[in-house]
């Protein structure tokens, strides 16, 4: 197995998916308790959307997906304030929109599926020296941005209206979160595709919040779990040959499950010490 | 010492006025309660004097740091599910201190909050998850962290809304020491019982504008009014 790792696009793909798994692990656990869990789904669409574009037009797929779900994630929040309901569906509304005309671009230009497939489903191997390095630099900016602004981002996500009331310009970290999401799943997209990059943001925090009673412990548990996850999806798939992106998310199901159960057993005192 | 004082403010939302005229201030070492039924202007004046709504006229001057301001939201503000402990909640009442100068809280701040939940009686829960907390514990966690964040004012909304007589008379008595300390205590209320009991001046919202010293209230129709109602004969 650890031969695996002489070949250099395994390097980039093991490097590119470890820092995007701790990064969404990171947003997840903000995104899923403000309760914009939908709205990872949503811009994951956009990306593929944005993505189908950049094949079609030959360029550079970065360049023209990062800023298209940056502008989306800021919207969809600003939608989302504005009323609860009516956001939800626009946020269903725009994935959906985005995923047709995106497959539509396709298949009628380039007349292929293969683009397709990997959009939805992920292509982690084909990650190219210049996607690796501009995911660890934007990786490094999410992480190190997240844990300078935890106090901050703590209180706007506990309680928005203490934390303006405080002074805290809490709009502006919303806008932020939307923003290093946009970053997070663009790169996420990658690696699992479109269809399966919320995994990486709503299943860490879920786990995390059936053990863990702190929201430090919650952050912390669901970063582990993001990263232990994917170490151990990433092998399976090498070993067994199974997709990666798919492989790597039924591994957080597992995981998942494991905590429902264990969360289970605590509520009934069981594992008390 | 004058901290706070309104002159004319009238209060609404895109043309739409709330409440007009409302005169009145706030001296330090008072205990204000803000009375009035539903839909009388009390949660948007609240939001006045937390800076997060500006008023349609009249001023609001303010003779404190306006974010120094220790907020206690109403109980169905905060999420009861959300993931956090004691600790966590009360800390974050520092994060006004941070300015803009700072990412992480300092010794000080930490040590602060440890002691503000001291102050409330609830030191030994600060490990205890936010969520499996009673009413009455949870006010007393959320009033430590209004005066971790406070210096001078606490602004109280409802604390008592939701718990049974005897935790909010509890609670009630905590605020009156924490009053006599000398804290400057507004409170919004819909119980009759801080007001009659505790309160230094009284600001009625309604049809009519009342602000008057407690024993002024009490004695005005307006006063009389509100104690029929609220079942009170002598």
């Amino acid at each position: 197995m650890i031969e695996m790792f002489s070949y250099a696009f395994i390097q980039r793909a093991f490097i590119t998916g470890l820092l995007v798994s701790l990064c969404s692990a990171l947003l997840g656990v903000s995104l899923v308790l403000r309760r914009y869990s939908m709205i990872g789904d949503g811009l994951s669409h956009v990306g593929f959307g944005a993505l189908a574009a950049a094949s079609v037009l030959s360029v550079s797929p970065m360049a023209l997906t990062l800023p298209v779900v940056v502008v989306a994630a800021v919207l969809l929040l600003r939608l989302n304030e504005k009323s609860r309901i009516g956001g939800d569906s626009a946020v269903a509304l725009i994935a959906s929109s985005s995923l047709a005309i995106g497959v539509v671009l396709i298949s009628y230009v380039k007349g292929t599926n293969t683009d397709i497939n990997n959009f939805l489903f992920g292509s982690l191997l084909a990650v190219g020296k210049g996607d690796c390095v501009l995911s660890v630099v934007l990786s490094l900016i999410v992480i190190v941005s997240y844990i300078l602004l935890y106090p901050r981002l703590y209180a706007v996500t506990f309680d928005p209206v203490f934390a303006r009331s405080a002074g805290v310009k809490a709009d502006r970290y919303t806008t932020l979160l939307a923003v290093l999401a946009a970053v997070t799943i663009t790169l996420g997209m990658r690696m699992l595709g479109s269809l399966l990059i919320s995994a990486l943001i709503i299943f860490p925090c879920l786990s995390a919040m059936r053990v863990m009673e702190s929201y430090k412990a919650v952050t912390i548990y669901s970063a582990v779990q993001s990263v232990v996850c994917f170490i151990i999806g990433f092998l399976a798939s090498y070993a067994l040959g199974t997709p990666s992106g798919a492989s790597i998310v039924i591994v957080h199901l597992i995981a998942f499950l494991l905590a429902l159960a264990a969360g289970y057993l605590k509520d009934r005192g069981f594992l008390r010490h | 010492m004058i901290l706070l004082e309104a002159k004319n403010l009238t209060l609404g939302y895109e043309g739409q006025v709330v409440t007009r005229n409302i005169n009145f201030r706030v001296e330090e070492g008072d205990y204000l309660c803000i009375t009035g039924d539903n839909g009388a202007g009390k949660s948007t004046l609240v939001k006045a004097i937390l800076s997060l709504h500006s008023p349609l006229s009249g001023s609001l001057d303010f003779n404190i740091e306006r974010n120094s301001i220790g907020y206690l939201p109403q109980s169905s503000h905060v999420d009861s599910s959300f993931p956090t402990n004691v600790g966590e909640v009360v800390l974050s009442g520092n994060v006004s201190r941070l300015g803009g100068k700072r990412f992480f809280y300092t010794r000080e701040e930490r040590m602060r909050s440890l002691d503000n939940l001291e102050k409330m009686g609830v030191l030994d829960l600060r490990r205890k998850s936010f969520q499996t907390l009673s009413g009455g514990q949870r006010q007393r966690v959320l009033l430590a962290r209004a005066l971790t964040a406070a210096s001078r004012v606490l602004l109280l909304d409802e604390p008592a809304a939701g718990l049974d007589v005897h935790t909010s008379s509890e609670l009630y008595s905590l605020i009156d020491s924490l009053n006599h300390n000398g804290m400057t205590i507004i409170m919004v209320t819909h119980d009759i019982h801080p007001a009659l009991n505790s309160a230094t001046r009284i600001l009625h919202l309604g049809q009519s504008i009342f602000f008057a010293s407690r024993d002024e209230f009490f004695s005005s129709p307006v006063g009389k009014k509100y104690l029929e109602e609220a079942g009170h004969h002598d």
